[in-house]
């Protein structure tokens, strides 16, 4: 029995990436390059600059310089072939060719928005994959299937929802249906449900005050979790009837949540806080495990590796590698 | 006279010649069963069991007792003398059988086999049940006259029988004349004589009123409960309420349930209680009555009545006594709520209660728990009464209130204070039920608790059973408060889950280092401190400030020194302009730190503005406290050791001078012992080791030559009133937290030169005082006497200060008698007692 004994003092990172020059907006681990075994780790600066790292060695291999200086919000790979999304701040989104060594920018689509919203992709094994990205308008998305670049349609809440800016997106496609559907968190703290082939709201839950900074979903147990500006982290489930339902909340101590992340193996869940610090919950009961309490500044996201290794980017021009709870 | 009687009366004195003379048991035995069938029912004449009855039996019965002895009785084989003997008693009219038993036990010196005879035999009358023919007898006879000596005789035996019995058994009493027993064997006995009577009653076919009214109707049958009525009160006048109707009352209550008949009797029973016992009859009934419907069935209207009843129920256990319980006061005014007679009193001792509630003078001299009492009773009848009686009456109850509120409020005792809230907030939800409800801010203890929850709405039927049968019932409804485990797990079946991963996989990490953000930076030194403090529109900085002031004035007392007055002015002027959490106490705490720092400058800088113009109250009390902290942090031996915790040992204080002091004298004293020390333990072996005891820090007292600069300021100017500050006016509260900090400053002085003029300026200031109406200044002052006496060393108390202490003595003891303050008695008992031990200890060595 563990219980009476004393809990376990903090675990330091396993290691620390320094040399962004900038504040890390945004974390991506993928696969190395030529199947080797450790993967790396992209991190996308204010600066705009993407910094390709090497577990192994810790250094960073190479520098993406794309984004005209602008701060990088998002990063994410595509899993056929090594290309890269990044999104820019000088409202872009850029897609790197990295095979082979290469790192040229192929092909961008141009953003409307000059919000902080993050962008989504669905990707499968097919050549074809979708790409949600704020729209036009102030309330809108955009869906694009990629790479033509086609629009596929505009999801635009109907005028007295009162939703505000689009704040965050999670584009997933349930195992059993063929329908692809698009969860997004608006600025008034509300999470929407859209269903993309039929462009309208399915579901709607509002579970925070604050807007949306960030959410979460878990496919297989239909259940996510949103954070906001707020103390107070929401869980929320989808029932068969495709309703969003709130199923509780979770109060932190110190208000502001920056990203929410939930690890591949949906075991555990890592917020990035604006109290410099990332908070990691047993997703299943929601009980806190553990306070990192490294940063000295905002903490602006977190990623899990497939492998179950944590990074968290900060203001403080500080990348945090943790290894913890690792799968045994 | 005719000749018969003389047969009855030759029968008589012939039996009574041959027990004088005759030691022939057959003979005896033969003449005393001719005569015992005087006393049977069929056998003799009615007349001539009358005439025996009531001239022969008593001679005869005296005579019996004359001769009982050991060799009397045994003149026949298997006690069967006894039996005939003991039958006299028992079968015989009871009042005079009693009478003679009692006589005789009474008349028998000391403990004896008479003695031991004669109590067995009571013992088998009173289980017979003769006490209740004996008072059912009583009862019939009562119509005709010329028997009241015999009844006071009758009435005073059976009532403190326990006493004589008792007085003459002594250690070998028998349990069944204990009080414990016998009273609620005597309850059982007048039941069944009032059950004797109400039979007759209804036996005799006349109503039983008419007959009570007109005791002589002719023809009818004469019964009065009278004789019941004075054992009854009699009984309440000694004591015994509670054992007698612990009885009583559950079997009246019983056999009232659904008769009119006995209702009458037992109404009849409280009315011809004598005046004198209704009091004691009253109080325990009230207390014994498990609630107010048993009550009003018991007393019926007797408070319409009965002029003296009215009196003890609407003021004497209201007003002038506070002993009564929530339950006896709830029966009280149950009572009178349950009749619409009686409603009118109810409404009256309302207004009663309420102007005794809302006079200043009342709440300035009463003692707390019968301000608790009265408030209780107001909150009850206000339970009671309706919403229209209640707006007939409004105005003069909104009157009452507002000087109530006010005069509560100024009041410096917390539970005074609280208990006006209380009762005002439910006062003006009944009066003004549509309005904005009036709302006070206390904090609840146990007391404010006990009282909401009498004005919170009951259940209709209001038994504590079906009370705890709902809570149980919404207990079980909610098994848990809604944790996290309990609301989603039923979302997620534990069998769908295909991982079925244990919580054990997951240990917590230590969590304990996550608090609140702040994220300003903190001042580092005293002057940054003090400026963020004056000026910072920064709030963050400013609150970072005052956080770490109080550790940084102990980390620097140099550079503290160099600003303390400045620094103790803009401490005791800061204002929570934002909200911090724990604002007062980081205040005091860093105010208490610059006083340790630099004493005689900041108190001489805090006297005077305690006496200066235009403070609040809150900043005079907040002065107060910091003096009294501070002094005591001076005081304590060792202070430094305790300062020096908080701050890191490079730049601790006594770091920095032993440093210097190892400078400048150029040896080390303590070192080389150290050194010698620690070679001898590592050359020991040891094989086991008492624990080691850490010396008790021992230094100067630093609080010695400062005592006076917190001292003589505070006590020289208390007599001379401002204009904002009046401390013998109206801001008596000032000058209760004066006298307190004064005693404490004067016991943190033990030990001190100025110990002697402190104590005698002390007692000064007591004297002036000591008839303050305010009860927590007096408990200050006595404090401060307390605090004299234990600090004062007693040789220069009985010699310098003799005769102050004498007057103090003299003070001192009347106010444990008679101070209305219950703490304040207990107080000057203490005193009381410090200066006796004084006194002894100094008493075996007379000063040469």
């Amino acid at each position: 029995m563990a219980a009476p004994i004393l809990p376990p003092p903090l675990p330091d990172p396993q290691f620390v990436l320094r040399g962004t020059q900038s504040a890390v907006h945004s974390l991506h681990f993928c696969r190395g390059a030529q199947g080797q075994g450790h993967p790396l780790l992209l991190s996308g600066s204010l600066s705009g600059l993407v910094h390709i790292w090497s577990l192994q060695t810790r250094r960073a291999l190479t520098t993406l310089d794309g984004h005209r200086g602008q701060c990088v919000t998002w990063l994410q790979t595509l899993p056929h072939g090594h290309q890269l999304l990044s999104q820019g701040r000088d409202l872009r989104l850029c897609l790197w060719d990295l095979a082979e060594g290469r790192n040229a920018v192929v092909d961008s689509v141009r953003l409307e928005s000059m919000g902080f919203c993050r962008s989504t992709v669905l990707a499968g094994a097919q050549p074809r994959w979708m790409l949600a990205m704020p729209g036009r308008g102030n309330d809108e998305v955009e869906i694009l299937e990629m790479p033509s670049k086609t629009s596929v349609c505009t999801l635009k809440p109907e005028a007295d929802a009162k939703l505000g800016m689009p704040m965050c997106l999670k584009l997933w496609q349930a195992d059993s249906s063929p329908r692809p559907r698009l969860l997004a968190g608006y600025e008034d703290g509300s999470v929407v449900l859209w269903d993309v082939s039929e462009g309208k709201v399915c579901s709607r839950v509002t579970c925070h005050t604050e807007p949306v900074m960030g959410l979460d979903f878990d496919s297989q147990k239909a259940r996510g979790v949103s954070g906001s500006a707020e103390k107070a982290l929401a869980v929320w489930s989808l029932d068969e009837q495709q309703s969003l339902k709130a199923c509780g909340t979770h109060e932190v101590t110190n208000p502001g949540i920056a990203d929410v992340t939930i690890r591949p193996d949906r075991k555990l869940l890592a917020t990035a806080g604006w109290d410099h610090r990332v908070r990691i919950f047993h997703w299943r009961t929601m009980k806190p495990l553990a306070v990192l309490d490294f940063h000295t500044a905002t903490v602006y996201c977190v990623a899990f590796a497939d492998d179950g290794l944590l990074a968290s980017g900060s203001g403080d021009q500080r990348i945090s590698v943790w290894s913890l709870y690792q799968r045994t | 006279m005719d000749p018969a009687p003389s047969v009855v009366r030759l029968a008589v004195c012939d039996a009574i010649h041959t027990l004088a003379s005759s030691e022939d048991g057959g003979c005896i035995f033969s003449v005393l069963g001719s005569l015992k069938h005087y006393l049977g029912e069929a056998e003799a004449l009615p007349r001539e069991r009358e005439e025996f009855a009531r001239f022969h039996f008593s001679p005869l019965l005296r005579c019996l007792v004359s001769k009982l002895s050991p060799d009397w009785l045994e003149l026949l084989p298997a006690g069967q003398l006894e039996e005939l003997w003991a039958s006299f008693f028992l079968e015989g009219p009871a009042d005079q059988a009693f009478l003679v038993l009692m006589e005789a036990i009474e008349g028998t010196a000391g403990p004896s086999y008479r003695l031991m005879k004669l109590a067995q035999l009571l013992e088998r009358f009173l289980h017979a049940g003769r006490v209740a023919v004996l008072l059912g007898e009583q009862c019939q006879q009562q119509a005709q006259p010329g028997t009241p000596l015999l009844q006071e005789m009758l009435l005073g035996k059976v009532v403190c029988l326990p006493d004589y019995l008792s007085n003459r058994l002594q250690h070998e009493n028998l349990a069944l004349f204990l009080p414990q027993r016998y009273f609620p064997l005597l309850a059982e006995e007048l039941v069944r004589a009032l059950r004797i009577v109400a039979d007759t009653l209804r036996g005799g076919g006349v109503s039983f009123t008419s007959s009570l009214l007109a005791p002589s109707v002719p023809g009818g049958v004469n019964c009065s409960v009278t004789f019941v009525s004075q054992v009854l009160g009699k009984v309440c006048i000694h004591g015994r309420q509670k054992e007698l109707l612990g009885v009583l009352v559950p079997r009246l209550a019983g056999l009232m349930q659904d008769d009119r008949l006995w209702q009458q009797v037992c109404w009849r029973l409280v009315e011809c209680v004598p005046d004198r016992a209704v009091e004691a009859m009253l109080m325990g009934l009230v207390e014994a009555a498990p609630g107010p419907e048993v009550l009003s069935q018991l007393l019926g209207n007797l408070v319409m009545k009965n002029k003296k009843a009215q009196f003890v129920m609407t003021r004497k256990l209201l007003f002038l006594q506070h002993r009564c319980t929530m339950p006896m006061l709830q029966s009280l005014l149950g009572y009178l709520a349950a009749d619409s007679q009686r409603r009118p009193l109810l409404v009256q001792v309302l207004k009663e209660l309420l102007e005794m509630w809302g006079s200043s003078s009342v709440v300035r001299h009463a003692p707390v728990p019968q301000q608790h009492h009265i408030g209780k009773a107001i909150l009850m009848c206000l339970v009671y009464l309706g919403e229209a009686e209640l707006q007939d009456i409004r105005e003069e109850l909104l009157a009452s209130m507002m000087a109530g509120v006010q005069s509560h409020l100024d009041s410096s005792l917390p539970p005074v204070r609280r208990l006006g809230m209380v009762v005002a907030e439910v006062l003006s939800a009944r009066l003004h039920p549509e309005g904005p409800p009036l709302k006070f801010q206390y904090e609840k203890d146990e007391l404010t608790c006990e009282m909401l929850a009498l004005v919170a709405p009951r259940p209709a039927d209001g038994g504590p059973s079906t009370l705890g049968l709902s809570a149980a019932s919404v207990a079980t409804e909610t098994p848990a408060d809604g944790s996290w485990d309990v609301s989603t797990a039923p979302v997620q079946p534990e069998g769908a889950d295909p991982e079925l991963d244990s919580d054990d996989e997951f240990v917590p990490y230590d969590m304990s280092g996550d608090k609140e953000l702040r994220s300003s930076k903190a001042p580092a030194y005293i002057r940054d401190c003090l400026e963020a403090l004056m000026t910072s529109e920064d709030r963050e900085r400013w609150e970072a400030a005052l956080r770490v002031l109080e550790g940084l004035v102990y980390r620097s007392p140099v550079a503290t020194r160099e600003v303390s007055v400045e620094l103790a002015q803009v401490l005791l002027h800061l204002e929570e302009k934002s909200f911090v959490a724990g604002f007062e106490a980081l205040c005091r705490g860093a105010l208490v730190a610059v006083t340790v720092t630099d004493p005689a400058r900041v108190a001489e800088y805090l006297t005077t503005q305690f006496y200066a113009l235009n403070y609040s109250l809150r900043q005079r009390i907040d002065i107060l406290d910091v003096l009294t902290l501070a002094a005591q942090e001076l005081s304590r031996p060792g202070c430094h050791s305790t300062a020096l915790q908080w701050s890191p040992p490079s730049l601790g204080v006594q770091g920095e001078s032993a440093l210097a002091a190892s400078q400048l004298s150029g040896v080390v004293p303590t070192d080389w012992k150290a050194v010698v020390e620690l070679r001898i333990r590592s050359k020991t072996r040891r094989f086991s080791k008492a624990s080691s005891r850490l010396d008790p820090a021992c230094g100067p007292n630093k609080f010695n030559a400062v005592a006076g600069c917190f001292f003589f300021p505070l006590i020289q100017r208390f007599d001379r009133p401002m204009a904002t500050f009046d401390l013998l006016g109206d801001d008596h509260l000032v000058l209760g937290r004066l006298t307190h900090t004064l005693g404490a400053l004067m016991y943190l002085a033990v030990n001190t030169t100025v110990a002697v003029s402190m104590g005698k300026a002390l007692l000064e200031f007591v004297w002036a005082l000591r008839f303050h109406a305010d009860a927590y200044v007096r408990q200050g002052l006595l404090s401060a006497v307390t605090a004299i006496l234990l600090s004062v060393p007693a040789e220069r108390l009985l010699g310098e200060l003799s005769e102050e202490v004498l007057e103090a003595r003299a003070w001192l003891a009347d106010m444990a008698e008679e101070d209305p303050d219950g703490e304040c008695r207990a107080l000057a008992v203490r005193a009381l007692l410090l200066a006796e031990k004084l006194r002894d200890r100094l008493l075996p060595h007379p000063s040469p």
